[in-house]
């Protein structure tokens, strides 16, 4: 069981956060002019990694913000944590 | 008549304090002090169970929780009994009662030991290879099989035992308190790191402390006793937290341990009362020192696991630990200086050892020489080629290894015996280190696998390193822990270390022998009866990766997890296929090390505290009342109020007639409440809901729509402008907590730019609902200072008001198609003003209603339950609810996914309403929806969501959903049941007051 | 045949000692070319080439398998296998896939251990009931032998399970699939492993694929650690690494790979005669035939390739195991592990054709595909062969995410209310 580092709370047990998936996948500011392909791409499409992912996590029960987390898929080992909107660490 | 092998006091063992214990109900007696299996040897008791598959007779093999053969069944009462318990681990006590397992009418004789003459047809994986004659037979096949497999027996009733769980955070954890782990705690807490110390044992000390020889001295002093004074001395630190028989289960990522604390299972049962049996230790360690020791390895020969042969260490441990002997002659057996370490120690004890056999040629040490010195013969050179004896070893046959080591050559000589020591090495015991991520190496010189990359903060530290002799151990300590810890110097820089133990071994995986593999029996996996022929055999069928000659022979996979034989099996398979054994790997160590007892696991989350239940400001009232509840998600909800011993379809009866006649009154506090704040909540609100927001008044509500993403009815409910920058939205009872997470969601990550806050208010309110065409009468008693009128109040629209003093907020809103208003009192007032409202519409008979009439009553009227009437497959539109998505709203969440080629079909299925032919025929909620019976396969057409008696339209109405349904009103259909076909015709889902005539009245 | 199983070659053999018996299947090096290749040596896979030899005629073709047959989910689940699905899409395959199980251990002269001791779906509150009601209407019109029971049936059936109404999710009613229930997942991998390799098919163990070479909008064969393999199709069957394979050809799928873990007891004497699952408290047992408690836990909510899962997904199901089984509190849990089970959004498999040209996925099986090995295997063989789908696998096709005709059973099991 992971410890994540909320960059809002400090280190905390995984129990109290909730993943939200792979990150930085922008919802369409005009979803009304994309083909059913390209809304299917958004909808459902994932990069699905094994390795390094940026991945959105929520601190479900605790400060319940959304933030993003850098992790390895192959090993669960955490890189990097950033807040909503700030530029992404390079991996 | 038994004997008595105790042959000479231990300090371990409390003489003076005798115990009473059963085992197959013949009543013996040992000392506090003792496990099952050292009373049980003292007793001269070998023979302890069978085996797995050829039911062999087994006996006790080792002294600790490796062991794969003497597990027994313990107590007799049947909520506490307990199958598979290791005679080595558990510790006796007043009142003990054990008996043998997998044994029929007894251990002596047992029916199915007739398996052991026809294993020459059960080699490994037999079973995939016949009973599929008749095909029809398997049932019957497996009945047998199952009934012959298994071990011990499950208990047949609840546990009346209690577990719990703690969580500890520590700097240091230290697993293991042999000498190793006492060197490392005693570095880490003397600097200043709050340190945690575990042992699986009773006592600390490892196997160093009960090893009384003069070859092993620590600056000048016996090995054993240097120990005790530090033993001593680390007990005063105050940094150090030391636990033992608690067993390390489990080492996950990021440090995290479980770890089981046995509490209570040495106690006599009169003292276990009210006491909690096994703790959970959940550890979170910054750093983890792996001290685990290891363990001795099995010699694999013909008939090497007869009762009476036992691990070299754990004869010597029995002798030295519990002043127990294990027989009378005695035979060791070994590839390396241990088994002379037991030989020593036996006779200092005056215990016999008829002879040694070690398989190693030209060998000398000075443990030898003194054995030699003694007169015990040493055959060097030589191997066990058979053993005899069925239930307990009777004699040894040895003959003279190759020099290759290949083969047997000379003459076979025989020794009688009554035990026989074997020793094969030293195993590091790595499993706890491969759980946690680490990889391993393979080292030649020994044959052992080490701990190479660490996935974590750990180190791994004396024999689980690989460094075997106290010499290696001491003087590698010192500086692994200085790096490890970061510490200038440590208090055993400057030991001295006098050591005698050749390193040498003569590594043989499966020891020749004078007879062809196909006629032996070399067990590799005691208790599963896995042979060094069945891993053959398997490699010979193609299975070659280990996993598969695991899976195959069933090698590693019984209680004790191959802790004894995998290292054999892979020795073997390397031999054999001819592959180098560093690159074959290993089998995965998978949690636990040792069995976790479920009741550990689960701690206190038992019962009523299996899920907590949440419980609205009223429930009292409810229960007072004798209301029936159902479970929504965590809440308990009133179902129905039954009266008199009313059944449920008389009280809902009842229930409906009244509010829609005079008044009905329902506990809605479990509704989700979401306060939202901002001066962007309107445009918040377009965006999550199907219609528009930004035009509604303040004071006023209005019912929204959420859908998912994908188009999909996610969640409804009414949502009230509280001022022009404040709304309170309502959800789903089960919606509430997903509801807010969404929310929370899209405002953090899609919307930032948006200025909206979010704050659950579910609990902070009790919400009232009064309905019925006296409902108005009600609340205008329950409020007198607010104007009711339907001008200054009408339908969905909102005022603040005060009752008493106390704010609340009342909302004409419905959900029944009554009239109706809903108060929103701070949650402690809930109770109050329920009974207030129960009191004042006394005269209008008002009448408490649950969820069931609830349900009924918004039938009536056609409102869907999202959950119940939707399914995650409908949208707005098969719900026919067009009128509440937004055509000219840019974009709303779900808004695209409503376009797509298959969500814009008009033959989707639609919410309808259902009337049956029969009027008095009431409609099972699931059931199929077909136009055709005749067809087949049949089409079904959708299904019936939601269907009642109605009171007040005095006829059975069902809400269901019909492909193609907006476009078949009047058509008839059949519900075909199992027994009957029932005829329904498709109406319009609003079976009452379409007009909405009752809600404005 | 080679080496035909059976009693009196099991005695026939004893005289040799078993020294004599043959290789279940072979170890070849991979050839140049083969007419598919599939990619993933689980019991789906080999199923798949095994189908495709013997009823397609295609005999030229390899399994490759990163490590060894068997070793992923195949050998990972929890066995049950059931058909009594809601939708009817789904009833096809799961009952097609039943129905294969039934004379299996015959066709492939390999004791899969079938054994149809009946799997219970509890009910726990009146929205599970609502909905395996309407699941057993749609199973009864579909042919599938589902029926519900009320709590004294449940009862009836097994009898350890704790039925009491005082219980925090007291049992409310349950479904019956008496043809339903578990079989030995070893065997069904080396069972069509062997079947393969009689026919010719190449089980290439240890080769992990690198690549996957296309021509344009075709492929042209992989690259592997055992070198390149040219082939015109292309058969994917690689469970939770689906998207890594999807990635080399530049596919992206609806699929998120996430932990599953089990665990199984100490072995006992026979205690639990049937299977019982329940969605609502997330419990699932059966017992093996050697005698452990096979306990399936839930997945959890992150992507991950590690096969480790989290300790609160084991706790939280032993919890539910109590609560529904209060006498396995004193049982101890032997062994656990983890697996990667790739989800897609609506729980429902692919087995489809892309967009790529003779490229293939049968994927998204979730937690539940062990049950439809044989009939996956066969429709995914279908589809391969003939470059369509079967009518039984054409509803889940890859498409459905782009037109919203999703086969949604995860959505099925209502919203809360």
């Amino acid at each position: 069981m992971f410890v994540i580092n909320c960059p809002y709370c400090g280190e905390r047990e995984q129990s109290e956060f909730k993943a939200g998936g792979e990150a930085h996948i922008i919802r369409p500011k005009q979803p009304t002019e994309l083909s059913d392909d390209e809304w299917a791409e958004y909808l459902f499409m994932r990069k699905n990694i094994k390795g390094v992912q940026f991945e959105r996590w929520n601190h479900a029960h605790g400060c319940r913000k959304w933030f993003n987390v850098v992790r390895d898929t192959s090993n669960d080992a955490i890189k990097a944590v950033y807040k909503m909107g700030e530029k992404p660490p390079t991996y | 008549m038994t004997k008595n092998l105790r042959v000479k006091t231990s300090k371990f063992i409390d003489e003076t304090y005798k115990i009473s214990f059963k085992f197959n109900r013949t009543t013996y007696y040992g000392y506090k002090g003792d496990t099952l299996a050292s009373a049980l040897l003292a007793n001269d008791v070998h023979l302890v169970g069978r085996s797995f598959k050829y039911h062999r007779p087994r006996g006790i093999m080792t002294a600790g929780s490796e062991e794969p053969n003497a597990i027994v069944q313990l107590h007799n009462n049947s909520a506490r009994t307990e199958p598979n318990v290791r005679a080595t681990e558990i510790e006796i006590y007043e009142g003990l009662e054990a008996s043998s397992q997998n044994c029929w009418p007894s251990v002596n004789f047992d029916i199915g030991g007739i398996n052991n003459f026809l294993s020459p047809v059960l080699p490994a994986g037999f079973y995939y290879k016949t009973f599929m004659w008749p095909a029809s037979f398997w049932e019957k096949y497996e009945y047998f099989i199952r009934k012959s497999a298994g071990l011990g027996k499950s208990p047949t009733e609840p546990d009346p035992d209690i577990y719990e769980h703690k969580y500890i955070h520590c700097d240091v954890l230290v697993v293991g308190a042999g000498i190793a782990g006492i060197l490392a705690a005693k570095t880490a807490a003397k600097n200043g790191f709050k340190t945690l110390l575990l042992d699986e044992k009773s006592y600390l000390g490892g196997s160093t402390i009960y090893q009384n020889i003069e070859n092993h001295k620590i600056n000048n002093q016996i090995s054993n006793s240097w120990l005790e004074k530090e033993i001593n001395e680390i007990k005063k630190l105050k940094n150090l937290e030391i636990k033992v028989r608690t067993s390390v289960a489990a080492f996950h990522g990021y440090n995290f341990l479980l770890a089981r604390e046995n509490l209570t299972d040495h106690l006599p049962l009169d003292q276990r009362k009210n006491k909690t049996r096994h703790r959970l230790l959940k550890i979170r360690a910054k750093k983890v020192i792996m001290a685990t020791g290891s363990l001795e390895r099995p010699l694999i020969f013909d008939n090497n696991d007869r009762p009476g042969i036992l691990l070299s260490s754990a004869i010597e441990k029995y002798a030295n630990l519990f002043g127990v002997a294990c027989g009378e002659k005695g035979v060791l057996f070994t590839n390396n200086d241990s088994g002379y370490e037991t030989a020593i120690s036996l006779f200092q004890k005056g215990i016999n050892i008829e002879a040694i056999i070690d398989n190693r040629e030209n060998i000398d040490s000075k443990l030898i020489k003194e054995i030699e010195k003694n007169n015990i013969k040493v055959f060097k050179g030589y191997t066990v080629v058979n053993t005899s004896g069925y239930k307990r070893i009777n004699n040894v046959s040895i003959m003279q290894l190759s020099k290759d080591g290949q083969k047997v050559v000379g003459p076979k000589l025989s020794i009688a015996c009554d035990y026989l020591g074997i020793s094969g090495g030293w195993t590091p015991a790595v499993h706890l280190f491969t759980q946690s991520g680490g990889k391993l190496k393979f080292r030649d010189e020994d044959q052992v696998f080490i701990p190479n990359i660490y996935s974590s903060d750990q180190i791994s530290i004396g024999s689980c390193n690989g460094d075997f002799t106290l010499d290696e151990i001491l003087s590698s300590i010192p500086n692994k822990l200085k790096e490890f810890l970061d510490l200038k110097k440590s208090d055993y820089d400057d030991l001295e270390v006098q050591s005698s133990f050749n390193k040498s071994k003569r590594n043989i995986w499966l020891l020749p022998s004078d007879k062809v593999i196909g006629k032996t029996k070399p067990f590799v996996d005691y208790q599963n009866d896995a042979t060094a022929k069945d891993i053959k055999l398997a490699l010979r069928e193609g299975f070659r990766s280990i996993e598969h000659v695991k899976r195959y022979t069933t090698t590693g996979m019984g209680t004790d997890q191959g802790k004894l034989g995998n290292m054999h099996a892979l020795g073997i398979i390397s031999e054999t296929a001819g592959s180098k054994m560093g690159e074959l790997g290993t089998t995965t160590f998978r949690p636990p090390y040792t069995p976790l007892t479920f009741g550990t696991i689960v701690g206190r989350n038992v019962g009523e505290y299996f899920d907590i239940f949440r419980k609205t400001p009223i429930h009292e009232w409810h229960v007072q009342n004798k209301a029936e509840f159902e479970n929504v998600g965590q809440w308990k909800r009133a179902w129905y109020y039954p009266k008199n011993g009313e059944s449920m379809h008389n009280a809902v009866q009842r229930e409906s007639k009244a509010a829609r006649d005079s008044a009905g009154i329902l506990d809605a506090s479990t509704l989700g409440k979401i306060d939202i704040q901002g001066t962007d909540a309107s445009e918040f609100l377009n965006r999550v809901y199907t219609n528009a927001w930004s035009k509604l008044a303040i004071g006023r509500c209005r019912y929204g729509l959420m859908l998912n993403e994908d188009g999909m009815v996610y969640d409804d409910g009414v949502t009230t402008r509280l001022d022009e920058n404040h709304y309170i939205m309502t959800t789903t009872t089960g919606g509430a907590a997903t509801v807010l997470g969404k929310l929370e969601d899209y405002l953090q990550t899609e919307w930032p730019e948006l200025d909206v806050y979010l704050t659950s208010v579910t609990d902070h309110y009790a919400t009232i609902s009064v309905c019925g065409p006296n409902s108005k009468k009600i609340v205008s008693q329950v409020i007198p200072d607010l104007d009711f009128s339907d001008k200054s109040f009408p339908h969905m629209s909102f005022k603040n008001a005060k009752i008493d003093k106390i704010k609340c907020r009342v909302m004409r809103i419905s959900f029944t198609g009554e009239q109706s208003y809903e108060i929103n009192v701070q949650a402690n007032y809930g109770k109050s003003v329920w009974e207030k409202c129960m009191e004042i519409g006394k005269e209008f008979n008002i009448t408490p209603y649950g969820t069931e009439t609830m349900h009924l009553l918004r039938a009536e009227k056609g409102f869907i339950i999202v959950g119940q009437d939707t399914d995650a497959t409908m949208t707005p539109i098969d719900l026919q609810m067009d009128w509440i998505v937004s055509k000219k709203k840019y974009d709303f969440i779900g808004k695209r996914s409503l376009y797509r080629s298959d969500t814009i079909k008009e033959d989707r299925k639609q919410l309808v309403g259902l009337l049956t032919e029969n009027p008095d025929e009431v409609l099972e909620e699931g059931a199929q929806i077909v136009a055709d019976i005749k067809k087949s396969p049949i089409e079904m057409l959708g299904h019936v969501t939601s269907s009642y008696y109605s009171p007040n339209l005095k006829k059975s109405i069902a809400l269901g959903v019909v492909r193609g349904g907006k476009n078949m009103i009047g058509h008839k259909l059949i519900i075909p049941m199992e027994n009957k076909n029932i005829n329904v015709t498709v109406a319009d889902p609003v079976f009452l007051d379409k007009e909405n005539k009752r809600i404005n009245a | 045949m080679k080496n035909k199983y059976s009693i009196f070659s099991l005695i026939k053999n004893a005289f040799s000692h078993h020294e004599n018996w043959g290789m279940a299947w072979k170890d070849p090096a991979p050839k140049k070319e083969y007419d598919a290749v599939i990619i993933g040596g689980g019991g789906h896979g080999l199923a798949t080439a095994y189908y495709l030899a013997k009823k397609h005629d295609m005999k030229n073709i390899a399994v490759v398998e990163k490590g060894w047959i068997g070793g992923g989910n195949t050998g990972r689940n929890t066995t049950i296998i059931r058909s009594n699905y809601l939708w009817d899409a789904s009833a096809g395959l799961y009952d097609h896939a039943l129905k294969i199980w039934e004379g299996l251990s015959q066709e492939l002269n390999y004791n899969v251990m079938f054994s149809q001791r009946g799997v219970i779906n509890l009910a726990h509150n009146l929205q599970d009931v609502r909905d395996l009601k309407r699941r057993t209407h749609a199973n009864r019109l579909n042919g599938i032998d589902a029926v519900y029971l009320n709590t004294q049936e449940i009862k009836k059936f097994c009898p350890i399970i704790n039925t009491s109404q005082d219980i925090r999710y007291p049992v409310l009613g349950g479904t019956l699939q008496r043809r339903a229930g578990t079989a030995r997942h070893d065997a069904v991998a080396w069972g069509y492993a062997r079947g393969a390799d009689e026919m010719g098919v190449d089980i290439i163990q240890n080769c992990e694929v690198k690549g996957i070479k296309r021509n344009e909008d075709t492929v042209e064969g992989i690259e592997t650690t055992k070198g390149f393999i040219k082939t015109k199709k292309i058969g994917v069957v690689a469970a939770g690494h689906s998207s890594v394979i999807a990635n080399m050809a530049g596919l992206r799928l609806p699929l998120e790979s996430k932990p599953l873990q089990a665990l199984v007891s100490e072995p006992v004497k026979p205690v639990i005669d049937t299977v019982v699952m329940s969605n609502a408290v997330h419990a699932y047992v059966s017992q093996s035939d050697k005698g452990e408690l096979v306990i399936g836990a839930g997945t959890d909510d992150y992507i991950s390739y590690s096969q480790k899962g989290s300790h609160d997904i084991v706790e939280g199901t032993l919890n539910a195991i109590l609560e529904l089984y209060p006498i396995f509190s004193r049982m101890r849990m032997l062994r656990q592990w983890g697996g990667i089970v790739d989800i897609c959004p609506d729980a429902s498999p692919i087995i489809s054709k892309t967009s790529i040209k003779g490229l293939y996925f049968n994927c998204g099986w979730g937690t539940g595909g062990f049950k439809a090995t044989p009939g996956s295997g066969d429709l995914f063989a279908h589809t391969i062969a003939n470059d369509e789908p079967h009518k039984l696998n054409a509803a889940f096709n890859i498409n459905r995410f782009v037109s919203g005709d999703l086969v949604d059973e995860h959505g099925a099991a209502a919203v809360a209310h």
